[in-house]
C-alpha cells in the first residue's frame, strides 16, 4: 500500500512538471510570444481543479450530492472584484498573491449560512435544498446590481500594483503560475484533510450515516463542517476566476457550472482523490478544445457522461486503478494486443458516431451560421445521401465489431485476474 | 439509584395507532449482562432503538446513569456512556477494518470534528487501534475494506466498534444471528471478555447464549415485560413457560 501511493505521489509530480512546461512547448519564439489559448485552457484547467477537488469533497468523500456548488465558486468570484477594486483605491492593502485567501473565506461564509440550511438533510432532501439555493442565487445575481452587476456582471483590473515578489500580473503567464500554486496548495490542503479526523468521519457518514451517531458524532456537524470548507476552496477557484478573465458575471455561480463540477468530479472518478482533476483536465479539454472546432462540443461531453455512468462508474481513475494487478503482477503485456483488437473498432465506431452528430448539425445550426463543412480539403455537402452512408455504416460496423471484441477482451481479462487470485491472496 | 446503570420508567411507545411498548419499567444494574427475550414482534429492537435514542419514546422516562437521556440525540446519548450494535451489521463498508475502529474511538479521545490533526502521527490512537485489531482478531486483516470481510468478521468488528469508545453499557442487538455454531462460540467468547467491568444489555434468541452470558434475563411479550430475574427463576416462572418457551416447545 505504501509503495502504491508513493508511484502516485510521483505521476501527479510528473503532472505538476509538465503544467509547469506546458506554456514552453507552445512558446512561439519566432514571435516571442506565449500561444494565448494554451494558456488561457492551462489556467481553465487549474481553476476548474480546485472546483471539481472541491466538489468532490462533498460527493465522493462525504456522499452528498449538491446542485449549488457553484454558488461559492461565483460568489468567491465576484467578492474577489470588488477586493481588487478595493486594492487599487488603496482602501486595501493586499498583495494579488493573497487575494484568493479572501475568496476563499467568502466562498466558505456564504457556505456557513447556505450549509447550516441545507446540511439539517441529507441524501434526496440534501440534494433538492442546494438545487433550491442555486436558483435562489442565480436570480440574486441578476436582482442586486450594487454587488453583483446585474447581467453585465462586475470589471477590475487584476494590475493592483501590490505583489509579493514584484511581479505586475500583466501578461497572462505570470497569472497562470499564480493559478498553478495556488491549485497545488489547494490540492495539497484538501489532500490533508482527507486524513484527519474529520475527512474521515465524512467517509464514515458516507458510507453509513446512522453509525457515526453511535460512535459520539453528530452526522450534521460532520456534513456542516466538510460543506463549509469545500465552500472555501470553491471560493479560492472562483477568486482566481476573477483574476484572471477581470470580470465575473452570474454564469460563474449559476447552474451549468454547478453541473460542470459534477461532471468533472464523476468522469475523472470521485472514490480517487486525483480523479476530480484528470475529469476537469479532461472536460476543459473538451470544452475549449473541441468546441473550437465544433458546434456539438456539447454532445460529446453528454455522451462522455452517458457512457461513463454505464460502463465505468469508477471513472477515469476508477478504470486506471483496475490495471494496478495486472501492471504489478507483470501481465501488462498480455493485454496490448487485445487493447489494440478493441480499440480499432472502437475508433471505428467512434468516427460514424461524429460523422453523423457533425452531418445533422451542419444541416442544423451550421446552415443558419453559415458555414461549410471541410474534411482534408473537400468540401462536405451534408445533403448528400454519400457522406451519411459512410458515417451510418462506420457506426453500425463499428458498434457490432467492437461488441464481438468487447466481449473476447472481457475474455482475456477475466482469465488474467483469476490467474493472479492466488498470488493476491498469498500476498 | 446510582448503581442502575439503566433505568426505564413508565416508557410507552406507539407508532400511529399501533402500541409497541406498553408502560415498560426495567432496572438495569451496573456490572450486570442482561440479556431481554422474547417472541419475535415483541418490541426487543425498539426498546434497544428507544434506549439508544434512535426512536423517541412516546411517553415515559429513561435514566442513563442516574441522569435522563430520553428526548436526547443519539450521538449524545453515546458521549454519556452508552453504545450500541445492530440487528443488521452496520460498519463503514467502504472505509477498512483499522479506520473502522479508529473511526470508533476518535471521539472518546478528544479529536471531535478536527480538520487539522494527521491522523497518521495520532501515536496513542493509531496503537490503541491496532490493539484492538489484535483483541478482535482481525489484524491480519486491517487493510481489507470492512464491506468484503466474512460475516462473522464484520459481527465482530461491529462488536469492537461498539466497546471501542470506552462506554460502560454495551447494547448488542442479536449479536449471534446468523452464526454456526463455531462462530456462535467464538462470538460468545468475545463479548464475554470485552463485557468485563461493563453494563452489558442485548436482545438474543439462542438460548444457549443467553443462559450462557446473562446473569438477568427479561422477558418481553407484546410490548410489556411479563418476568425479570435470574435465569433459573426465568426458566421456572409458570408466565414464561407459557408466553415463550411453551410456544418454543409446541
Amino acid at each position: 500500500m505504501k509503495k502504491g501511493s508513493s508511484t502516485q505521489g510521483w505521476l501527479w509530480f510528473i503532472v505538476l512538471l509538465a503544467a509547469i512546461a506546458m506554456p514552453w512547448a507552445f512558446y512561439n519564439y519566432h514571435t516571442g510570444r506565449h500561444s494565448g489559448f494554451v494558456i488561457s485552457m492551462l489556467s481553465q484547467m487549474g481553476m476548474m481543479s480546485i472546483l471539481a477537488l472541491s466538489y468532490n469533497m462533498l460527493l465522493g468523500q462525504s456522499g452528498l450530492f449538491s446542485f449549488c456548488h457553484a454558488v461559492f465558486f461565483g460568489i468567491g468570484g465576484y467578492a474577489t472584484i470588488h477586493f481588487l477594486n478595493l486594492a487599487r483605491d488603496g482602501t486595501l492593502p493586499i498583495p494579488l498573491e493573497l487575494v484568493p485567501v479572501l475568496a476563499g473565506l467568502s466562498g466558505g461564509a456564504l457556505a456557513v449560512v447556505f450549509g447550516y440550511m441545507a446540511t439539517k438533510q441529507r441524501a434526496t432532501a440534501f440534494a433538492m435544498i442546494t438545487l433550491g439555493i442555486g436558483e435562489l442565487m442565480t436570480t440574486a445575481a441578476l436582482m442586486f446590481h450594487h454587488f453583483f452587476g446585474g447581467e453585465g456582471g462586475v470589471n477590475s483590473n487584476r494590475m493592483i500594483g501590490h505583489s509579493l515578489f514584484g511581479f505586475k500580473y500583466g501578461p497572462s503567464i505570470q497569472v497562470y503560475y499564480l493559478i498553478l500554486a495556488w491549485t497545488v496548495i489547494s490540492a495539497l490542503l484538501m489532500l490533508y484533510l482527507t486524513r484527519t479526523p474529520l475527512g474521515r468521519m465524512a467517509n464514515a457518514s458516507r458510507d453509513n450515516f446512522e453509525r457515526v451517531q453511535f460512535v459520539g458524532y453528530d452526522p450534521r456537524m460532520v456534513r456542516f463542517t466538510q460543506f463549509l470548507l469545500s465552500g472555501f476552496f470553491a471560493g479560492i477557484g472562483g477568486g482566481l476566476y476573477a483574476i484572471t478573465y477581470e470580470i465575473v458575471t452570474f454564469d460563474a455561480l449559476a447552474a451549468p457550472l454547478s453541473a460542470n463540477a459534477l461532471l468533472m468530479a464523476y468522469i475523472g472518478g470521485s472514490a480517487a482523490f486525483g480523479g476530480p482533476i484528470l475529469g476537469a483536465v479532461l472536460i476543459t479539454l473538451l470544452q475549449s478544445g473541441v468546441s473550437l472546432m465544433s458546434n456539438s462540443w456539447l454532445v460529446y461531453v453528454g455522451v462522455l457522461f452517458i457512457t461513463m455512468v454505464m460502463f465505468a462508474p469508477q471513472g477515469i481513475m476508477g478504470l486506471i486503478a483496475a490495471h494496478g494487478p495486472i501492471v504489478r503482477g507483470g501481465r501488462f503485456g498480455k493485454l496490448l494486443l487485445p487493447y489494440v483488437r478493441v480499440i480499432v473498432p472502437c475508433l471505428v465506431m467512434v468516427l460514424g458516431f461524429v460523422g453523423v452528430v457533425e452531418l445533422a448539425s451542419f444541416l442544423t445550426i451550421g446552415a443558419a451560421q453559415g458555414k461549410v463543412l471541410v474534411l482534408f480539403g473537400h468540401k462536405i455537402d451534408e445533403h448528400d445521401v454519400l457522406p451519411w452512408l459512410a458515417a451510418l455504416i462506420c457506426l453500425a460496423v463499428g458498434t457490432s465489431w467492437f461488441a464481438l471484441e468487447a466481449r473476447s477482451f472481457r475474455r482475456v481479462w477475466d482469465g488474467l485476474m483469476s490467474e493472479l487470485k492466488p498470488e493476491r491472496s498469498a500476498a | 439509584m446510582t448503581e442502575l446503570a439503566l433505568s426505564l420508567c413508565g416508557v410507552n411507545k406507539s407508532f400511529g395507532n399501533m402500541q409497541i411498548i406498553r408502560g415498560v419499567n426495567l432496572d438495569i444494574k451496573k456490572g450486570e449482562r442482561h440479556a431481554i427475550i422474547g417472541p419475535n414482534g415483541a418490541g426487543k429492537t425498539t426498546l434497544f432503538n428507544l434506549m439508544s435514542g434512535r426512536f423517541r419514546l412516546s411517553s415515559g422516562e429513561i435514566l442513563l446513569n442516574g441522569e435522563r437521556v430520553d428526548g436526547l440525540p443519539p450521538h449524545q446519548i453515546n458521549r454519556k456512556g452508552l453504545s450500541r450494535s445492530f440487528q443488521i451489521t452496520s460498519i463503514f463498508h467502504r472505509l477498512s477494518v483499522f479506520e473502522n475502529l479508529r473511526c470508533a474511538l476518535l471521539w472518546s479521545m478528544g479529536y471531535r470534528y478536527s480538520f487539522w490533526t494527521p491522523l497518521w502521527r495520532q501515536r496513542e490512537l493509531n496503537e490503541k487501534t491496532a490493539r484492538m485489531l489484535e483483541e478482535l482478531n482481525l489484524t491480519s486483516r486491517g487493510d481489507t475494506p470492512a464491506g468484503l470481510l466474512s460475516y462473522a468478521d464484520q459481527r465482530a468488528l461491529e462488536i469492537g466498534m461498539t466497546i471501542a469508545g470506552g462506554a460502560s453499557v454495551i447494547m448488542l442487538d442479536e449479536p449471534t444471528a446468523g452464526m454456526s455454531n463455531t462462530e456462535t462460540d467464538n462470538a460468545v467468547e468475545l463479548i464475554r471478555r470485552v463485557s468485563k467491568d461493563k453494563t452489558l444489555v442485548m436482545v438474543e434468541h439462542d438460548m444457549k447464549v443467553v443462559f450462557d452470558l446473562a446473569d438477568i434475563i427479561t422477558v418481553l411479550v407484546y410490548g410489556q415485560v411479563i418476568a425479570s430475574g435470574p435465569p433459573a427463576a426465568v426458566r421456572a416462572n409458570p408466565a414464561v413457560q407459557e408466553a415463550y418457551l411453551g410456544s418454543l416447545a409446541a
